[in-house]
């Protein structure tokens, strides 16, 4: 138990009367990359919205770090996300702000360290990242893969036990992808931060996890190293995996009936 | 169902209503209570000094040229308009006390209200809606950062402040532009215009004024960060939130205004 980051236990969300997580149960240990791997629509963002408590449980429990986010008030909630991090798939930075204030805004925020400490850390954050020469540099003058770069710096402001990535590759190219991947895992080895990884790029999850998890309809339907997720018989796991067109997803997206559809049976 | 098809129209359109009157006066309830701590705190709950200093300037100080112009226009506009009928009646010296009252009672504080629906309202909408579709709102809150202390809370404090700044520099701009044609084109002397002016305007009148544009600034702001903040999908979103806001605010600063102006009406001020 101790050796344990997060725990998820039978978590349920429904959007309607939609379940788009299903009692899910996952255990994520201390200082390892775990990736959550899963198709559009599978629930795996909604699953990391509800470990960085964005949005709430509605069944079921999630325990980061021994706390129980469901049972936390709003300031202990508060006091939960200064100890997390939190990369955006879109790098979310705020548009208005310079590169260093956008990293610097956490540590103004919830510390009382003078402004000279700050800009002291605000240079080793983004010289972590590659980015200190772009300091002075608004969001929009900067590249997609800077952005996430910039994002990352900023997610690690306050020196996070555990950090979440939301699709941290998508729409990268591969060069950039991989030196995001690469900034993952030296942010693993070297501070030994916990990583929790959503993300749909296989090269990409096969670089950085310790072991990853498939999602499939809100429900885990796998879970392995790199190598048990490539040498899987399972038919689903191996379609992810490889990206292949024939198997049982391409499959079950036929299987609503075309003609049907098209001559409105159903309504 | 043809028959109850307007009143189950009546009966939604009230209900959207009341949610939204709902959930605006959740907004300010949390604004509210985020003041305080902002301005008596540290830690986690700093209001941002520099934040709200760079919202009163974008709201107030970029807004005082456009306000003064349309409300010198309308006050030229009135005095023109008004001539030829008090000319009738000999009274065309009333122009300046009717002007006087109609600015600092009514006309000064609305219309500055309304360019500031266009100017800012629209504005801060669009800029919180954009927030919104790039997750910036939602990295807000995964770094323990209320958005509504950290974004709605200077932005409604600075736009109630500069409606009130705004509401002086229109009452005093409408005067000067019924001064301008009184002067130039009805052969009214300045100084007579101006000793009316002040002849016929009360302290009530100008503090009521001023209690008002409060109010309107406060709901201006309070609209266009609860539609901004609640966007919902991409640009379009965006898009609808800024029109909404718009037309919102004007039709509440209307209704806003019947209120006071019955209210004070009943009351004898």
């Amino acid at each position: 138990m101790n050796d344990l980051a997060i725990k998820v236990s039978a978590a349920t969300k429904r959007f309607g009367k939609r379940t788009v997580l299903d009692q899910i149960n996952l255990d994520v240990k201390l200082g390892e990359t775990l990736v959550i791997l899963g198709g559009s629509g599978s629930g795996k963002s909604t699953l990391l919205r509800m470990m960085i408590g964005s949005i709430p449980i509605d069944g079921g429990d999630i325990e980061v770090m021994g706390k129980t986010l469901s049972k936390l008030t709003t300031a202990e909630l508060d006091e939960y996300r200064t100890s997390i991090g939190v990369l955006f798939q879109s790098g979310a930075l705020y548009n208005s702000m310079s590169i260093a204030d956008n990293i610097a805004l956490p540590l103004r925020e919830h510390t009382d360290l003078e402004e000279a400490t700050i800009e002291i850390l605000v240079k080793i954050k983004l010289e972590l990242v590659g980015l200190r020469e772009h300091a002075t540099k608004l969001p929009s003058e900067i590249s997609g893969g800077m952005k996430k770069r910039a994002g990352l710096a900023r997610a690690m402001a306050l020196d996070p036990k555990i950090l979440f990535y939301d699709e941290p590759s998508a729409g990268l190219d591969p060069v950039t992808s991989a030196e995001i991947d690469e900034l993952i895992i030296k942010l693993n080895k070297v501070l030994g931060v916990t990583s929790v990884v959503v993300t749909h790029e296989m090269d990409s999850a096969f670089r950085i996890a310790d072991r990853m998890v498939l999602l499939d309809r809100g429900k885990f339907i796998v879970s392995g190293t790199a190598d048990e997720m490539k040498n899987s018989q399972d038919p689903l796991v191996r379609q992810f995996v490889y990206g292949l067109t024939e198997g049982p997803l391409t499959e079950r997206k036929r299987t609503g009936s075309y003609e049907s559809d098209l001559l409105m049976e159903n309504i | 169902m043809k028959v109850l098809a307007p009143i189950s129209l009546i009966g939604r359109i009230a209900t959207n209503v009341v949610e939204f009157l709902g959930q605006l006066a959740l907004l300010l309830h949390s604004a509210v209570t985020m003041v305080r701590p902002a301005l008596i705190s540290g830690r986690g709950k700093r209001l941002g000094w520099r934040n709200l200093w760079a919202q009163m300037v974008r709201v107030g100080v970029n807004s005082v040229g456009i306000v003064s112009l349309v409300v010198f226009c309308i006050g030229a506009i009135l005095s023109l308009q008004m001539e030829p009928i008090l000319k009738q009646y000999g009274a065309t010296d009333k122009i300046a006390d009717i002007i006087g009252v109609a600015m600092f009672r009514e006309l000064g504080p609305l219309v500055a209200a309304i360019t500031l629906t266009g100017f800012a309202g629209a504005s801060i909408a669009a800029e919180l809606g954009t927030m919104k579709v790039s997750e910036e709102l939602e990295a807000l809150e995964s770094q323990a950062i209320s958005p509504v202390r950290f974004l709605v809370v200077p932005r409604v404090l600075a736009t109630t402040l500069m409606m009130i700044c705004l509401a002086v520099i229109a009452d005093i701009m409408g005067v000067l532009g019924g001064l301008f044609v009184c002067t130039f084109v009805l052969d009214i002397s300045a100084e007579l215009y101006l000793r009316a002016t002040f002849s016929a305007i009360e302290m009530k009148d100008f503090l009521g004024g001023l209690f008002k544009s409060g109010v309107f600034g406060c709901v201006l702001s309070l609209i266009a960060c609860h539609l901004g903040t609640n966007v919902q999908g991409g640009a379009e979103g965006v898009g609808h939130a800024t029109t909404k806001t718009v037309v919102y605010t004007i039709v509440a600063l209307t209704f806003i205004d019947l209120g006071f102006t019955a209210a004070f009406f009943f009351m004898g001020v």
